[in-house]
């Protein structure tokens, strides 16, 4: 399962992650979220050497979502070496997910 | 008497693939796609519904369905879909969601390919793919969505609050979205283009009564500014040729949809893209059938939507029945 983080925890776990790491923002009341979650989830335990998935509510965290001008979710960023890397608005397929990090990885 | 059910395969295509053969296969998940799973898996039909990655048609997007007959409370959008899917998969529609690729309707069966190619093998076809958002493809406006420009309120009104947003359209959706926006933004524009709304008189009561929402006419945007997230518009009044400037947060964009029938080369269409739907839902290939906003540029309700789901189910069945 992807670790909620939040604002507090965003520095340490994300920009000084040693790992690429997707966050994934997210709430309840959105329902396409809900759609890409159990996808996130996958795509995380399929990379889980690779890649760092957590995960962020935007309802009770609102200045890293504030920092990176987030204004629809779901929105999924890839972070590589504390930088945003890559930004995807929507629904994405897995194979979208996996696409976007090898592209990182390589 | 034998009551199993043979089904006799030709012997090249089963030696080629190790795939079953459905009955119908139905594209497309919203009201038509379901209701025609509902029926057709009733009908005992070996049915697969591929459903796409983000299944559940427009109403997902939506907040409460309040003219789908028997919810008089109303329902939420989501909620109504899912049980329709619920109903569906009850009866036995196989459903897969996964995004559609592209079909042969010249080999019998016809084939179907998913997204990542795996193949699906139906006697026949019910295209129920619906319609997607219309953009304004204006300048500045794809590099943000996501940042300031978005089809879907009830999903991004939150990131409004206490902020000015503008929605461009004047039907239905368009004053739902405002509606929807009003619960968070200070202040909502409705920016329309032509000289009055096109809207159900409910729905433009509602907007009108709201005192955050104001109406601008005869107006379109030419141009979304921003850098890095929405700042503010261009606007070009059509009647005086007045062009203007507004500072803005975010602007929503509901002025109607696009079939998706792109991805149907061989079943002829209309100059706008809808596909022409001839009797008994039929389209111009046997054992093709079509249902819903990808041909009905008219009505556009879940409830008709359904309709025609229902109508092209039954018509399939009894197509197939004929074939026997």
């Amino acid at each position: 399962m992807a670790a909620n983080i939040t604002d507090e925890t965003f520095q340490t776990e994300v920009l000084e992650s040693d790992k690429v790491t997707l966050v994934d923002f997210w709430a309840e009341w959105c329902q396409p979220c809900k759609i890409l979650g159990p996808i996130v989830e996958e795509f995380g335990e399929e990379y889980k050497d690779k890649v760092k998935v957590v995960k962020m509510d935007v309802d009770a965290n609102s200045n890293t979502p504030g920092k990176f001008n987030i204004l629809s979710i779901p929105t999924l960023i890839f972070f590589k070496n504390g930088q945003p890397e890559r930004t995807m608005v929507g629904v994405q397929s897995k194979e979208q997910l996996k696409k976007a990090a090898d592209e990182l990885l390589s | 008497m034998n009551t199993k059910r043979l089904t006799v395969f030709p012997k090249r295509f089963f030696m080629e693939n190790n795939n079953e053969i459905y009955d119908v296969a139905i594209i497309g998940s919203g009201p038509a796609g379901l209701t025609a799973g509902i029926y057709t898996s009733r009908a005992d039909l070996k049915t697969l519904l591929l459903g796409g990655l983000k299944w559940g048609g427009q109403l997902m997007l939506t907040t409460e369905v309040e003219n789908f007959p028997g919810f008089p409370d109303g329902i939420m959008g989501p909620d109504l879909m899912m049980n329709m899917r619920k109903q569906a998969e009850k009866y036995g529609t196989q459903i897969k969601d996964v995004n559609f690729s592209q079909a042969d309707f010249s080999q019998k069966p016809f084939k179907l390919t998913a997204e990542g190619g795996e193949n699906f093998y139906s006697k026949s076809v019910i295209i129920a793919t619906g319609a997607d958002t219309k953009w304004l493809q204006i300048k500045g406006e794809q590099e943000h969505i996501g940042r300031g420009v978005s089809s879907c309120a009830p999903c991004d009104a939150a990131f409004y609050r206490e902020k000015k947003v503008i929605v461009v359209g004047g039907g239905d959706s368009a004053m739902e979205e405002a509606n929807v926006l009003s619960k968070f933004a200070t202040e909502i524009t409705v920016v329309y283009r032509g000289e009055s709304l096109r809207a159900s008189e409910i729905m433009q009561k509602r907007a009108k009564e709201n005192p955050k929402i104001k109406f601008i006419y005869n107006t379109e945007l030419t141009e979304i500014m921003g850098d890095g997230k929405v700042t503010g518009v261009k606007l070009l009044n059509t009647k005086t040729n007045e062009a203007s400037e507004m500072p803005i947060d975010g602007v929503f964009v509901a002025i109607g949809h696009i079939p998706n029938s792109s991805v149907f080369p061989d079943i002829d269409r209309d100059e706008k893209g809808f596909i022409k739907r001839f009797e008994n839902s039929k389209t111009n290939i046997e054992g093709v059938f079509v249902a819903g906003d990808v041909h009905d540029y008219h009505y556009m309700q879940a409830v008709t939507a359904a309709g025609y789901g229902c109508e092209a189910a039954l018509s399939a069945e009894k197509w197939l029945e004929e074939q026997k």
